[in-house]
């Protein structure tokens, strides 16, 4: 952009340069810590996690000549990870007793005071408008909201939660793994998305932060 | 007509399975009086966008580089 004739050199190696930062070890925790925090979403057990990240780095790493850049190693060694999760959850085979996640029912309750008697909305629960809600998506502030949102649900429903939209297996598949039936599923995933509403609208969509 | 909390589990549900013709209208009956279910029903589409936007991996908040 400056039109200095020095930098001739380094903008005719701009791939070389980029590969390079891959054998960046600060760079590499960095991307380290993101997965793991990512693994712990799904897989309630730190050690398991953090074996997960490790082989799926492992793995990436034994190709990361081929990657040309850091968000191509990146959106691959995240697709890995996936594969290493889903391994995990299906020998895990089920994620707890039935009643364990659905007839402990503080969470039904906690989620019916959004609506009063006949089933409309409290005043101060209705949903607003989230305007252009996608123009978030370009704010790095956003993702730490929704990423505290995602933490704040109750265990199991973000086991299934990030099962059906992160990992995107079907209703049937994630039935299979974790052993519930899809009604009791159906549930778990409405009551996390209600959270997850109620989360954005209250952390940023109601309020000023991504004005 | 629907409530608006049955109105929510419907929209949930819709992200899992097609919902039938008289679920669609009682949906649709009830969307176009109501803003706030018209409201929850779009931030859901956001919720599932954003998720896919997430699980790409390119939004993590402790990324501070690039």
């Amino acid at each position: 952009m400056t039109g200095s004739t020095d930098n001739i050199e380094t903008i005719a190696q701009p791939t070389l340069g980029e590969a390079s930062k891959l054998h960046d070890a600060e760079y590499l925790e960095e991307l380290r810590l993101q997965m793991i925090k990512f693994a712990n979403l799904q897989i309630n057990d730190p050690h398991l996690a953090e074996d997960a990240v490790q082989e799926a780095l492992i793995g990436a790493f034994k190709k990361a000549d081929s990657f040309a850049g850091r968000s191509a190693f990146k959106t691959w060694v995240f697709a890995i990870l996936k594969n290493k999760i889903i391994d995990i959850l299906r020998k895990r085979q089920r994620l707890a007793e039935v009643s364990d996640l659905i007839n402990n029912d503080d969470e039904g309750e906690a989620l019916n005071s959004l609506f009063d008697k006949k089933g409309h909305w409290n005043p101060d629960d209705k949903p607003s408008s989230w305007g252009d809600p996608e123009k978030s998506f370009k704010q790095e502030q956003f993702w730490v909201v929704f990423e505290t949102c995602l933490n704040n649900l109750p265990g199991n429903q973000a086991k299934v939660f990030m099962m059906r939209e992160y990992i995107g297996l079907d209703t049937e598949e994630i039935c299979k793994e974790v052993d519930l039936t899809v009604s009791n599923l159906h549930v778990m995933l409405y009551r996390a998305r209600l959270r997850l509403q109620k989360c954005l609208e209250l952390k940023w969509y109601g309020g000023e932060a991504h004005a | 007509m629907l409530s608006c909390q049955q109105v929510t589990e419907l929209v949930s549900a819709s992200q899992e399975r097609p919902l039938n013709f008289k679920e669609k209208v009682k949906l649709r009956m009830h969307t176009v009086m109501c803003s706030a279910c018209r409201n929850f029903e779009s931030s859901m589409g956001t919720l599932r966008k954003a998720m896919q936007e997430f699980a790409k991996g390119e939004h993590n908040t402790t990324d501070k580089k690039d």
